[in-house]
């Protein structure tokens, strides 16, 4: 089995969720093909299938001042915040190739994640029932999937960089009241998201025990 | 007639809230279409419909929680 790897760069939320949708066409289509998007979003607010509206916490207007899009779409899970300064990774794999486990394929994108933050030293942790991972109490990596005809779609985004969890202030993530964390407030230094995507990248390969081949896309 | 019911999804799942019915009762369906929308833990998926027919009854309608091995609804078969 191999993926495909597409970086989209820095890409409009909307632009990527199409993109997201032409993969999974693709992957449909070309068995036993799988992918993975990986991107950062300009400031936008997504929320999943029954969102509560008091888990945004800042009126309209004010979104529309601060220039942050909200976006109701088809994967699960409530609201959360994505920006630049986080990366997305969305792998667009196609279950019937791997194990059709909805629940193991979860564990595994946070696996991917422990795994990425062990090799900075940092210990994440997963939590029963509060499906991302943790540091301590605080949230680093959230997780929310659709999967048509066995076919995953959207994923992981994990927080790099510490400027962009101010914007979080303006939500409940996940509907919950807690505190978000990133990569580079754990560290106290700096990270740049580049240095991280390629070990991501392993790590999806040593996971999912996938090879890939590298495809960079300017979308 | 041919019951819906929702399929053993994984180990340690056992219900799901149905997110959103892709068509009404009275509704004529095709194999394979997506019937309906459900969310567990932190995952969406479809599930088809197993039969062409007509979409006779629904059981568990949008927000409500059913369990593995449950019946969603009826499909009259043509």
């Amino acid at each position: 089995m191999e993926f495909e790897i597409f970086d989209s760069g820095l890409v409009d939320f909307k632009r990527a969720w199409q993109f997201q949708k032409e993969v999974f066409e693709a992957v449909k289509n070309v068995n036993p093909k799988s992918a993975l998007i990986l991107c950062q979003h300009y400031p936008v607010i997504t929320q999943g299938r029954r969102p509560q509206k008091e888990n945004i916490r800042i009126s309209e207007d004010e979104l529309k001042k601060r220039g942050i899009e909200v976006y109701a779409i088809e994967r699960a899970g409530d609201v959360t915040y994505h920006g630049p300064g986080q990366i997305n990774a969305y792998p667009i794999f196609n279950l019937a190739f791997f194990k059709k486990d909805i629940h193991l394929f979860l564990r595994q994108l946070e696996e991917v994640v422990i795994d990425l933050l062990s090799d900075f030293g940092i210990k994440g942790l997963r939590y029963a029932g509060l499906t991302g991972v943790w540091i301590g109490r605080k949230k680093i990596a959230s997780i929310g999937i659709a999967i048509r005809n066995w076919i995953t779609f959207h994923g992981l985004s994990i927080n790099i960089k510490k400027n962009d969890l101010d914007n979080f202030r303006f939500i409940r993530p996940c509907g919950m009241d807690i505190e978000m964390t990133s990569l580079e407030t754990e560290l106290e230094r700096d990270i740049e998201v580049e240095n991280v995507k390629e070990n991501l990248i392993y790590k999806f390969r040593n996971v999912f025990r996938v090879s890939y081949e590298a495809r960079r896309v300017d979308r | 007639m041919t019951k819906v019911v929702l399929p053993e999804l994984s180990e340690g799942i056992d219900k799901a809230i149905v997110s959103y019915w892709y068509f009404k009762e009275g509704e004529k369906v095709n194999e394979k279409d997506d019937l309906v929308e459900l969310t567990t833990d932190k995952a969406t998926f479809n599930l088809p419909s197993p039969c062409p027919g007509t979409l006779s009854e629904i059981f568990f309608h949008e927000g409500d929680t059913v369990n593995v091995g449950e019946i969603l609804a009826i499909i009259e078969e043509y």
